[in-house]
């Protein structure tokens, strides 16, 4: 199981937040900033798991992250996942993004949380890996959006009438 | 209406939206609070709208301010009208924002379930998909069981993406209503078979997790998912199943051996390095599970570790990271194989990379060795200083204390070094673990006597030193230290060199400062102190000295009768009035010393920890019971505290009230007991449990190292750990030399303990000896301690409610069908199609009926009974019918039943895994297992038919046991036949031809003298009742003599045993020289003083008077006990009365049983489940019909007549043990459901099991 994903930048700033688990907000953010004290000391050669932090999970936890230029996707996961696996969900994770907003950068993260989230919610469902085949989540998430956007197509003419 | 809608229109192009509050907040970086307020505002305003477009952008806003941290809870409201929104666009906001902030108290969550089963059931196939997202992020137990039955439809769902988002949602669906599982089970399973990967992938993901938390349950499971691992391609699967197979081999090693091969190939054949570290650790894991000494296996093991000796030196500390963690968990089961890798290990050590170096360490701690320790602990002490993070510090710490500790310091030869090292371990600012090397230094200085003159030294010092290590008292967690210092200088305070400066420096002003607890162990120990220097003071002549101690004493208390501690203040005042006491008596010159230490006289011993837990509640005391009654109920609040007041009236009212109680108390009594017997997760005293377990065993494994040699080394000051390294190897080096020398003289093995020497090699781990006499004092443990180890048990995992039976839905309608309560609830104004519950698929004719939830018992059994007649066609076995009928008469009983494998209680899983051939279900997992892939050359065929020969023998020994009469061959084929390869039935039949006449032969031994003894046997047992049962059965009788014998192991010698002959004179006359003889076999002989022949009698040492009976005992030597045996036997005796004497004899056959070859001897549940997971064990199996007794009734016979004691009893299922003289383990897993009683039986002579089990057979044949 999942038990968190967080993204944050280089700074800690906080750009998505997904809790498979519940905790009040102040523990969110309590966790993401030990999460970034713990990833943010470590070199870029070490390697890519830790051993969770106070808050958030315990012995059977572990952090599973990757870098990437400004941001850090940061996992949590417990014994059932396989730590060489979820490595190459995050990769699956970004290379999506990638595809989604054409050439990916933290900008398109800030302004568009709610996208990332549609996205990852095809790919994770309350903490279960759902889908791991980038074409078919980038296909869903088309789907999605054109519907989406019929939706205010269809709502703007209909404005336009009144 | 419309100008309102323009007008909102117009409003919302003034909206900020999502983009335009983070460019803001951006924008505000000075004064983001401030101007996130505002926007909350602004927010709040929208929301008030009644635009629907309005609401959906704000709580878009509202769930990245979430993020950010800010509580929105108060828009929960809002975010449910947004989620009901017809629109896809505003619903997908609306379930984002509620999968954000919504959780199980959120109380607008029950508001929902209408929207979200309508959402659902939406043609839009997205509708669903996000609503089913949402779902998996705030499911509660409500929401679970009200829309259980419409998530469970949409598993079925056209469209793939439905599917498998509901086959992954069922998880959380079970997590949060665990009745759902079984009626959903079969659906599930069905889906692993699904055509879409992506739902097949989802079905494997929620049934690897489920079994993860109790994988027994599952365990039927793995023909289908050894299927899927040969045939998926997906590594996502593969990993997950394969992950799966690593948590279900420890329950089945037989499954492990299936499992190697094709890991193997796929280890060799893989690419994907996550596959691969994967396959490995389930390689370990089916290792682990295998019990070593097969030859075969060897390579596997080597195989594993190459592998990850190549990731661990692989440049990705990804994969080193990983080698290192599969490496530890080898470590457990072989750890030579990890020894042999040491360097790269150590090398590991000095990795820049923390979590590496974490890893690196786990495994030092079964690298260690006594020859090693020094130097290993050694470079971690460097480590320490080095270290910069204190969390990395602390690990190190607590490591090298574990590491050192290890098997009750099992590695250390040192302990003046060890303690040294403690010291040194002081000497760390800001740790954590103060405490720790505080109870190391407790648990040293009280546990190994030789080293108290030393550690005594070094406290002293320490608390001289005291405000260098703790030098700002209060936030330091190292001034536990302080603690044991202190106790330690006043418990053997005879040790001390300075006592007078070692009181003064606990007296400082400076301990006011320490945390309370310590500070009253320092005035507490320094009373000690104080009789100890009053005593070397009072021995001298002048009376001065005394007298200034008590004045010290006088001076310094007070400070600490000012305490804020209640327990400092107290043990100060107690003891300031003691010395003020005793300085009026030193000062009339009376002699008080002896007085004063008689104080503190006496030893302290170590306690176990959990000596506590373990003392057996007295038997009548009830621990839930009320000591006074309990107020009752409807009495109102403010009435309570009169009563308090009026202390007359209730003193009236006592005696009245007690008889009261008494009954009361009787009838509450009753019922816990009845709700404990009706609570599956309450384990009962087992009846014998009490007198079985009197003498605790296992005190005597721990190692008394007993040398002596070398001088004691003393270093003042602060003592260097370094020295001691070298000291010790230059002693190791005198000690090597001297053994030399004496090896010359004598060969012979000297060393107290140890087994076998292998030689002297160049220095291997036995030539070590200790530096100190060690005497390592065993914690206590109260007399009668109940030794059971399931009391770590978390009872609030979650999980728990999960770990439920499956095996038999399904197609096995008639096993053990959904109860009506197991359907899942559904909406009373539903369509008919839609209330069928798939869970009721297997009977068609009950959902006709249409009214599931009311339907007489009478109907039900019919039911059933069409269900049976219907099974009786098709069944072949006579006995897995009756199996079936008393099944459905239980099936309203809880889970857990007896017939079944997988029992509900952890505590008992290993036991649950005996094979048990009745239930059918299991049969078909056990056939699969032991039909393993036919072997291509020849030489394979024969080791793998060799480790089938015990699966095979399992089976058809259980079939031949149950029913001896009939010809089984036959039968045993057709159930097996089809997919039988040719090979291994012949090999099975040679097998069975082989038991059988091996079984035949002794079958016959058995009938024709065990019918007599039996009968016996009943005669006595059937008036009596329970407590007056007696093992004495009847060897001869006739008008002079009855004699009644029992026979019993000796303990000491393995080939001994006692036969107790009771004689009894039932005639008027006196009998005399009676002379007891018996015709030895070969393998039984009685043991006849020395001098005499073999073939003369024994005297018995009496004579009998009219009326008398009296007891003899003779030894007997046995040799083989696998057998039970006859000796015929002749007494001769002289009847004389007042005219004449006759000479008389009596002829008899003593009947050995392997029974009395067994001896009742406690066992240990965990030492029990390891005993059946080592697989050395046969097995076998019985079943008793027409049973007719409760289940205790039964558990007390098969222990008293058949020397067993209960391991484990949960509800009407036990584990029992017992050993025979010659070590034989026999262990029983009893199982009771109605009149049939199932016995599975391990041993590992099976020939001898077999005789045991007939032995029990007999026992019940006669109630």
């Amino acid at each position: 199981m999942i038990k968190a994903i967080l993204i944050f930048n280089n700074h800690g700033k906080p750009r998505l937040s997904k809790f498979y688990e519940h905790y009040s907000e102040d523990t969110e953010q309590q966790i993401i900033r030990e999460t970034f004290h713990l990833v943010s000391k470590r070199d870029e050669n070490v390697c890519n798991f830790l051993e969770g932090g106070m808050l958030i999970g315990g012995s059977d936890y572990k952090l599973i992250y990757r870098h990437y230029a400004t941001l850090y996707f940061v996992f949590c996961v417990d014994s059932s996942e396989s730590e060489l696996g979820i490595l190459d969900l995050i990769q699956v994770f970004v290379e999506t993004l990638d595809k989604c907003f054409e050439n990916v950068c933290e900008l398109d993260l800030i302004f568009h949380v709610d996208k990332v989230h549609n996205i990852l919610a095809e790919m994770v469902m309350g903490g279960m890996v759902l889908e791991t085949n980038m074409n078919e989540i980038i296909m869903q998430v088309d789907a999605q959006n054109k519907m989406e956007k019929s939706e205010t197509f269809i709502f703007q003419s209909t404005r336009q009438d009144r | 209406m419309a100008l309102k809608i323009v007008k909102g229109s117009i409003d919302r192009m003034f909206d900020k939206n999502l983009q335009d509050l983070v460019r803001g907040i951006r924008n505000h970086k000075e004064d983001e609070a401030k101007y996130i307020s505002t926007c909350i505002d602004e927010i709040k305003q929208e929301l008030k709208q009644d635009n629907i477009a309005v609401k959906a952008n704000a709580v878009c806003k509202l769930t990245y301010l979430q993020m950010l941290g800010y509580d929105v809870s108060w828009a929960a409201f809002n975010i449910v009208e947004v989620m009901s929104s017809s629109k896809f666009t505003y619903k997908r906001i609306g379930y984002l924002a509620a999968s954000q902030c919504f959780h199980e108290s959120t109380d607008v969550i029950m508001l929902t379930t209408n929207q979200i089963r309508k959402d659902l059931s939406s043609p839009n196939q997205y509708d669903t998909g996000v609503a089913l997202t949402g779902l998996s992020c705030f499911v509660t137990p409500d929401l679970a069981r009200d829309l259980a039955n419409d998530i469970m439809t949409l598993m079925s769902h056209t469209k793939p993406y439905i599917r498998k988002k509901a086959v992954l949602i069922m998880y959380k669906v079970f997590l949060k209503y665990p009745e759902s599982l079984r009626p959903a089970f079969p659906r599930l399973k069905e889906k692993l078979e699904d055509p879409d990967p992506g739902v097949q992938s989802a079905a494997v993901n929620v049934i690897c997790e489920l079994a993860r938390r109790n994988p027994k349950n599952y365990l039927s499971l793995a023909p289908l998912f050894f299927k899927l691992m040969t045939s998926s391609t997906n590594n996502w699967v593969l990993i997950k199943i394969i992950k799966l197979f690593g948590a279900l081999t420890p329950l089945e090693p037989r499954l492990g051996k299936k499992l190697i091969e094709p890991l193997t190939n796929l280890i060799h054949s893989t690419s994907a390095m996550s596959l691969l570290y994967e396959c490995v650790n389930t390689v370990i894991a089916v290792l682990i599970s295998l019990s070593s000494g097969m030859p075969n296996h060897s390579a596997s093991i080597q195989l594993c570790v190459q592998k990850l000796r190549i990731l661990i030196e692989d440049s990705d500390q990804n994969l080193k990271y990983l080698g290192l963690l599969a490496m530890s968990k080898i470590l457990k089961t072989h750890p030579k194989s990890v020894q042999s890798h040491k360097d790269l290990i150590l090398q590991c050590l000095d990795d820049k990379d923390e979590s590496i170096r974490l890893r690196a360490l786990d495994l030092l701690y079964g690298m260690v060795s006594k020859k090693n320790l020094m130097e290993i602990v050694k470079k971690l002490m460097l480590h320490v200083d080095k270290a910069e993070g204190t969390t990395y510090r602390d690990e190190l710490l607590t490591k090298i204390i574990d590491i050192c500790s290890q098997s009750n310091y099992q590695y250390i030869t040192n302990f003046e070094w060890y303690i040294s090292i403690l010291v040194e371990l002081t000497r760390l600012e800001g740790t954590r673990h103060g405490h720790l090397i505080a109870s190391q230094m407790l648990d040293v200085a009280i546990r190994v006597k030789a080293i108290r003159a030393f550690a005594v030294a070094q406290m002293a010092t320490l608390l001289d030193n005291a405000h260098l290590l703790t030098g700002n008292m209060q936030r330091n967690g190292i001034c536990e230290v302080s603690y044991a210092a202190a106790w330690i200088c006043g418990e053997f305070s005879e040790h001390l060199e300075n006592p007078m400066q070692t009181l003064e420096a606990m007296l400082r002003p400076k301990v006011a400062t320490l945390p309370g607890h310590i500070q009253a162990v320092y005035v507490q120990n320094a009373a000690k102190l104080f009789a100890t220097v009053l005593k070397s003071q009072e021995g001298n002549t002048d009376s001065t000295a005394a007298q200034e101690t008590s004045q010290l004493m006088i001076e310094r208390l007070p400070l600490f009768v000012q305490s804020a501690n209640l327990e400092v203040q107290e043990r100060a005042s107690c003891i300031l009035q003691l010395v003020k006491y005793i300085q009026k008596l030193q000062q009339k010159d009376v002699e008080v010393a002896e007085e004063v230490s008689a104080l503190f006289a006496g030893e302290l011993n170590p306690v176990a920890p959990k000596a506590q837990k373990k003392v057996p509640v007295p038997e009548g005391l009830d621990l839930d019971a009320w000591i006074n009654e309990p107020p009752s109920e409807s009495e109102s609040e403010d009435e309570q505290p009169k009563a308090i007041f009026t202390k007359e009236e209730t003193k009236h009212s006592r005696p009245r009230h007690i008889e009261v109680d008494e009954k009361e108390l009787a009838r509450r009594r009753e019922a816990r007991k009845q709700e404990q017997a009706n609570n599956p997760f309450y384990i009962k005293a087992s009846p014998s449990s009490q007198k079985v377990y009197q003498d605790t065993p296992g005190v005597e494994h721990i190692p008394v190292v007993q040398i002596d040699l070398s001088v004691p080394l003393k270093v003042p000051g602060l003592p260097m750990s370094d020295q001691y390294v070298k000291l010790e190897e230059e002693r190791r080096q005198k000690e090597r030399a001297e053994k030399k020398k004496k090896e010359k003289k004598k060969r012979k093995e000297k060393r107290s303990g140890r087994g076998k020497k292998h030689d002297s090699g160049p220095e291997s781990e036995e030539d070590i000896t200790p530096a100190h006499m060690v005497d390592i004092v065993t914690e206590e443990m109260p007399e009668n301690a109940l030794p059971s180890d399931d009391d770590d048990k978390d009872p609030n995992d979650p999980h728990k409610a999960l770990d439920i039976d499956l095996d038999n839905l399904g197609e096995m309608a008639g096993r053990r069908p959904l109860a009506d309560s197991e359907k899942l609830p559904v909406r009373s104004h539903r369509a008919v199609e839609a209330a069928k519950s798939p869970g009721e698929d297997g009977d068609a004719e009950t959902v006709a009926t249409q009214q599931p939830k009311k339907k007489s018992g009478k109907d039900k059994r019919d039911d059933k009974k069409k269900d049976k007649d219907k099974e009786r066609k098709k069944s072949k076995d006579e006995k897995k019918k009756k199996k079936h009928k008393h099944e459905e008469k239980e099936e309203d009983l809880l889970r857990g039943e007896v017939h079944e494998p997988v029992v509900q209680s952890e505590g008992i899983s290993q036991v649950a895994e005996l094979p048990t051939s009745t239930s059918a279900e299991v049969s078909d997992l056990d056939f699969w297992l032991s039909n393993a892939p036919v072997p291509s050359n020849t030489q394979e065929a024969a080791t793998v038919a060799a480790a089938e020969a015990p699966v095979a023998e399992v089976v058809s020994g259980a079939a031949q046991d149950s029913e001896p009469d009939e010809p089984k061959d036959t039968e045993m084929e057709e159930t097996k036949s089809s997919k039988h390869k040719k090979k291994k039935q012949k090999k099975e039949k040679e097998e069975k031809e082989k038991k059988k006449k091996k079984r035949h032969h002794h079958h016959h031994r058995h009938s024709d003298g065990g019918g007599e003894e039996s009968v016996q046997n009943g005669t006595v047992e059937e008036e009596e009742p329970l407590p007056s049962m007696s093992n004495y059965c009847l060897l001869a009788e006739n008008s002079y003599i009855k004699m009644v014998y029992d026979i019993q192991g000796n303990l000491q010698d393995g080939s001994q045993v006692v036969v107790s002959v009771i004689f009894e004179n039932k005639c008027d006359s006196f009998l005399k020289s009676m002379e007891f003889n018996v015709l030895d076999s070969l393998n039984s002989k009685l043991q006849r003083p020395e001098g005499s022949g073999p073939h003369d009698g024994l005297t018995v040492p009496f004579q009998l008077p009219p009326g008398v009976s009296n007891e003899a005992r003779f030894v007997f030597t046995v040799q083989s006990i696998v057998m039970p045996q006859k000796l015929k036997g002749t007494l001769t005796f002289i009847v004389k009365n007042e005219e004449s004497s006759t000479h008389e004899k009596l002829d008899f056959k003593l009947h050995f049983t392997c029974t009395s070859y067994l001896i009742t001897t406690p066992c240990y549940s965990d030492a029990y489940a390891k005993l059946l997971e080592s697989g050395d064990l046969k097995g076998s199996s019985l079943k008793l019909e027409g049973v007719n007794m409760p289940f205790h009734h039964l558990l007390a016979r098969i222990c008293f007549h058949h020397h067993f004691s209960v391991v484990e009893r949960i509800d009407s299922c036990s584990s029992m043990y017992s050993r025979s003289i010659q070590g034989h383990h026999v262990c029983l897993l009893v199982k009771s459901s109605g009149q049939t009683v199932s016995i599975d039986a391990k041993c590992d002579e099976p020939t001898m099991l077999g005789n045991v089990l007939d032995e029990i057979k007999q026992t019940f044949s006669q109630c």
